[in-house]
């Protein structure tokens, strides 16, 4: 864990508007207040609340009766610290497909099995596909593309028990779970159920978990029981190149 | 529309043919074969309703128990209305929901009646079911009455807009809200999963996942709603919802009885994106359009959705072939042109050259094969990429896109797509944004007209001869070879594999089923 980026040099940033250190940002909200003057203030007063002084409300419209709508441009107080910012960084280099085939030829010594599916009631199948699919996302293929794996795409709303006993039969080294839904949590309960089942099925000998969604967070593998996630904007190379990296350390020197 | 393109009649024509060809061995197949759901469906057009609370599974609707119970007594082969009725008239029940209940404590022996026993429960079944039918066609005359009165949307296309909460009272107040801003068409999104139950939901339901759980009881109360804002409004407001799935039929049956407008039915969308069996998804697509012909309802198709997995440039023939197919099965059911929303999508990587170009002899292509049908044209979603301000630049576009070509529905886009469920305000300014673009260009297409020789015209007549092509390859395979292929969405479903494959039964000789001859008589 490490900060990054260009301004590595600086530890205390503000927004940047047109000049820097002047803190300006832009919000939008709405506030259940019909519109007018007391709707302006209200929202003037929210914004000062949330750090923004000055702030100006530059639009206010009304939604129906009940409710106004507002742009707010203001300079915001506080001060981010770089020192403190946590985040997962990438461990592991990034390999190409062919570099993948490689790696796992020469180490596994055969096809390195993956199993997906997105679990419970979830039917958006849009990640799992992403990563999994030959034809792949952001320009890159998917794992079906790469000739040393062999991917179980389950497709949708797989039962959790179902998951545990084709990745049983289909000898899976990984198995990766999309979660788009997040409607009361259901994508960390889901996943949660997921790998606990996988712990009291095979204890030691589960296959490597892995989660991805939009909505997760890739610090909550912990939380999660799982051994990584994956957030918005994965991209099937990145997967990859962890499945490689991860096994090696799993079985120690080799894959 | 003009002839903007310059088609082709006879590549039309051939692409028709095709078209029809390539679904022939598919109609034979859904003709000889019932399904569970489809007996179903015909159960609850004779009248049953409610649910059984007191199962130990949960509250499990009645026609499931009916049914369930007389495929294992005497099997679906012969349909369930024999049995049924014959088993009704025998312990003299008053009504199908006693039948219902005594099935349930085990006091019912079903049986596959012969000679006068079968008229006999054959004659009650057909009045039962007469009723229901007379309820969907009371309903269809009373929109026409409402649509007299009140009054179409003043312009096209319409403004079709989704509300998702989970919770049905509180949709009814988004419903409302979306009414009044200017939506025309109300879809309510299902609970997330409810494709893939094998029964209904009964009653008023207040905890969906992404949606809320289409029910007999739901329907009955937006509808209600919805009547009340139309007056408000002073135009009809449409109704939608959801009958693909595990419970077309039904779900079908149930729309008709409580007056829905507009159904999402799909041939193909099942099979692909829910990985439901290919011939339970034929064979209950095909009763549920004849119920939606009966019932006035427009159908919404789900090519959209092909260009959600499969990429738009490359798979833009793939949609044009399944309009085909879908507009083939929606006539051979007995739905006219006018009820034929087929879907189409906005959904080309804005990043390529001239992708704003390629949209429009898409969609312009569409425009001209079907001039009859209210299209449906859908917003990026694909391509939206958590950027909300350029995501709703991609929505204005797609609003010009929709008007300059003529598209007759149009789900409006939201900015938060691949966010969050839209907040009140990303809905107003989403609305906004298609009131800009309809009051700016809602007449620009009277001075469109693209170059003859020009990049639309040859890119549409380039989709159509790829259509044409495939089409062909469609008919040597078999389309349940061609499914099976992933040809389309890059989905590769078996005809044997999928959900709900054991829902299929083939009919003997003796089956009857006095909806489908009922659906069948009158046209």
């Amino acid at each position: 864990m490490s900060s990054s980026g260009s301004n590595s040099g600086k530890r205390h940033v503000r927004p940047y508007g047109d000049t820097t250190g002047d803190g300006m940002i832009q919000v939008s909200f709405t506030l259940p207040v019909p519109h007018g003057p007391r709707a302006d203030g209200a929202a003037l007063q929210l914004a000062g609340k949330m750090g923004m002084d000055p702030a100006m409300v530059v639009h206010s419209k009304p939604i129906g009766a009940d409710f106004t709508f507002f742009v707010v441009y203001g300079s915001v107080k506080h001060i981010v610290d770089l020192d403190e910012v946590r985040v997962v960084e990438r461990e592991y280099p990034l390999l190409s497909p062919s570099e993948v085939n490689a790696t796992v030829k020469k180490e596994l010594r055969r096809k390195l099995v993956v199993v997906g599916g997105c679990i419970g009631t979830d039917a958006h199948t849009v990640g799992i596909d992403a990563i999994l699919n030959i034809k792949g996302f952001a320009g890159e293929k998917g794992l079906e593309y790469y000739r040393e794996l062999r991917v179980v795409n389950l497709g949708a709303q797989v039962s959790v028990p179902e998951l545990v006993k084709r990745s049983r039969a289909e000898k899976a080294d990984a198995v990766l779970v999309s979660q788009v839904v997040t409607q009361r949590d259901a994508h960390i309960h889901n996943t949660q159920e997921m790998s606990a089942a996988f712990r009291e099925a095979m204890g030691e000998k589960r296959p490597l978990l892995i989660a991805g969604g939009p909505r997760f967070d890739p610090l909550m593998a912990g939380e999660l029981g799982v051994d990584r996630v994956f957030g918005r904007g994965t991209t099937p190379g990145e997967v990859a190149s962890f499945l490689v990296h991860a096994l090696r350390r799993k079985t120690g020197a080799g894959v | 529309m003009g002839d903007l393109l310059n088609l082709d009649p006879n590549v039309v024509a051939k692409a028709r043919q095709l078209a029809a060809r390539a679904s022939e061995p598919v109609i034979a197949l859904a003709k000889a074969h019932t399904t569970v759901a489809v007996e179903r469906a015909t159960l609850r057009l004779a009248g049953i309703t409610g649910a059984d609370t007191a199962h130990r599974a949960g509250d499990v609707p009645w026609v499931n128990r009916v049914v369930d119970t007389i495929r294992e007594h005497c099997g679906l082969e012969h349909g369930a209305v024999l049995p049924a009725f014959d088993a009704l008239r025998r312990h003299d029940f008053a009504n199908l929901t006693e039948l219902a209940e005594a099935t349930a404590a085990g006091q019912v022996q079903y049986k596959v009646p012969a000679g006068r026993e079968a008229e006999r429960a054959y004659k009650l079944a057909r009045t039962a079911v007469g009723k229901g039918v007379r309820t969907v066609d009371r309903n269809r005359a009373q929109r026409d009455k409402l649509i007299a009165r009140l009054g179409d949307p003043a312009q096209r296309p319409w403004i079709y807009l989704i509300v998702a909460t989970g919770d049905i009272d509180e949709d009814v107040i988004q419903a409302g809200n979306a009414a009044r801003a200017g939506a025309d068409i109300i879809a309510v999104i299902r609970s997330t999963g409810q494709s893939l139950l094998d029964y209904v939901p009964e009653g008023a339901t207040h905890h969906g996942f992404a949606g809320t759980y289409a029910t007999q009881e739901n329907f009955r109360i937006m509808r209600a709603a919805l009547d009340e804002v139309s007056k408000e409004v002073g135009r009809y407001i449409r109704l939608t919802n959801y009958a693909s799935g595990l419970c077309m039929p039904e779900i079908a049956v149930l729309g008709g009885l409580q007056r829905l407008d507009m159904m999402l039915n799909d041939s193909m969308y099942g099979i692909l994106f829910r990985d439901i069996n290919p011939i339970r998804t034929f064979v209950d697509q095909r009763f549920s359009r004849q119920v939606h012909a009966r019932a006035g309802i427009i159908i919404n198709t789900g090519e959209d959705n092909y260009l959600t997995t499969a990429d738009a440039v490359d798979a833009a023939h793939t949609v044009t072939v399944s309009q085909l197919l879908n507009e083939h099965f929606a006539h051979e059911a007995g739905l006219p042109d006018s009820l034929l929303g087929l879907g189409h999508a906005f959904e080309i990587n804005p990043d390529i050259p001239d992708s704003f170009r390629l949209e429009l002899a898409h969609a312009l292509l569409a425009r001209e094969l079907f001039p009859d049908a209210p299209l449906k044209w859908m917003p990026p979603t694909k391509h939206m990429t958590g950027d909300v301000f350029r995501g709703h630049l991609l929505d204005g576009f797609f609003n010009l896109a929709g008007v300059l070509t003529g598209q007759s529905i149009l789900l409006v886009g939201m900015m938060t797509e691949a966010v969050v469920t839209p907040f009140l305000a990303d809905r107003d300014l989403a609305l906004a944004n298609v009131r800009y673009v309809l009051g700016a260009a809602g007449n620009l297409r009277e001075d469109f007209r693209p170059a003859p020789d020009g990049f639309i015209v040859k890119r549409a007549h380039q989709v159509l001869g790829e259509a044409v092509d495939l089409l062909e390859r469609i008919v040597d395979d078999g389309l349940l070879n061609a499914i099976a292929d992933g040809t389309f969405g890059l989905m590769k479903r078996p005809p044997t594999g999928g959900k709900g494959a054991d829902g299929v039964i083939e009919k003997t000789a003796g089956y009857r089923n006095p909806a489908v001859d009922l659906l069948e008589e009158a046209r």
